[in-house]
């Protein structure tokens, strides 16, 4: 079963996210003037195979856990789906 | 003594200061050799060099992707050994994602990438990459940095176990040695530009000792830590029996 991960990669709180301020002055800049804060972060899409929701849940946590965030510093978590192009003909973005 | 330090200077897919360390050999005595990371082992040298740059373009963090190459494995046995690791700008960046030292560096406070000459105040000569015959707690030295992602973060309580360890050895400090927010180039914590393990064989730094190495091109302050490590290597029995 093919499955997609949207695994978002965040900067724990309390560390200080100078890209997330400095958007957050151009919010506010463009007028949008009860942006309080923004907090900058990256998205990852994975596509991968695997044979029930568990055994994918538990990749996608091993990936994380050795990869994809440094406890130091990020979390992460994330969405999990099955690739719907795989499943009911439906095009997947 | 039949040769000078036989040093493996690491390089990466992006690493860009790899020469700049073998430009400074001469200078220091180091048999310095360029090793690919794809290698498994480094045969018998004395050293263990991780340069600046930008291993497999800092892409998803700096150091993610580096720390699992092949040659890590041997850096890692080498420095759990004892032997003298040395990691400069993104080579710490490296050590830190490989968890032989503590904390992480994060994108510079005012997200600029800063090159210059930085002042460092230097607070504890120990190991093979300060000598106290080279370097003196106290010591105000001139090395350059260039870096987008410096800025030293761990929690406080891992700061506090670094400090009070005296594993922090140099900090970012202005002309006459105070370190104050102005002469903080990156935002790091409480000034932090070097630490070392708990054994004090590994080094990590973000300023550059290997591009002061000539006075012709600005100063020579980065020689005082790299012959450290002859210095050192001979107070070691080991490796003296080993290079007659």
């Amino acid at each position: 079963m093919r499955w997609l991960a949207d695994v978002h990669v965040r900067l724990r709180p309390g560390i200080a996210d100078p890209e997330g301020q400095t958007i957050a002055g151009g919010l506010r800049a463009l007028g949008f003037a009860t942006v309080d804060e923004v907090r900058a972060g990256k998205l990852l899409r994975i596509a991968f195979d695997a044979a029930d929701r568990d055994e994918a849940e538990a990749a996608v946590a091993e990936m994380c856990g050795r990869l994809l965030a440094n406890p130091v510093m990020e979390t992460a978590d994330w969405e999990l789906r099955v690739e719907a192009a795989r499943e009911g003909g439906e095009a997947v973005r | 003594m039949s040769h000078g330090p036989r040093v493996a200077v690491v390089v990466f897919p992006g690493t860009w200061s790899e020469r700049d360390f073998v430009d400074a050999a001469p200078a220091v005595g180091w048999d310095a050799r360029l090793v690919w990371h794809t290698a498994a082992e480094l045969g018998d040298v004395d050293a263990m060099v991780l340069p600046g740059g930008f291993a497999h373009g800092d892409h998803l963090r700096t150091g993610a992707i580096a720390r699992f190459s092949p040659v890590m494995r041997a850096v890692e046995a080498f420095a759990a050994a004892g032997g003298p690791v040395l990691g400069s700008c993104n080579g710490f960046q490296i050590l830190c994602e490989a968890g032989m030292l503590p904390g992480v560096l994060l994108r510079n406070d005012h997200l600029q990438f800063r090159c210059d000459w930085q002042t460092l105040r230097v607070e504890r000569t120990a190991g093979p990459w300060l000598d106290a015959d080279e370097l003196t707690a106290g010591d105000v030295i001139s090395l350059p940095i260039s870096h987008g992602e410096g800025r030293y973060h761990a929690d406080p309580d891992v700061l506090d176990e670094i400090e009070a360890g005296g594993r922090v050895v140099l900090r970012y400090a202005d002309a006459d040695g105070r370190v104050v927010p102005d002469a903080n180039p990156n935002g790091s914590a409480r000034g932090i530009a070097g630490i070392v393990n708990p054994a004090g064989n590994v080094l990590g730094l973000m300023p550059h000792p290997e591009r002061a190495a000539d006075a012709e091109v600005g100063g020579t302050d980065g020689l005082r830590l790299l012959r450290s490590l002859d210095r050192w290597l001979a107070t070691q029995p080991a490796v003296a029996e080993r290079r007659l």
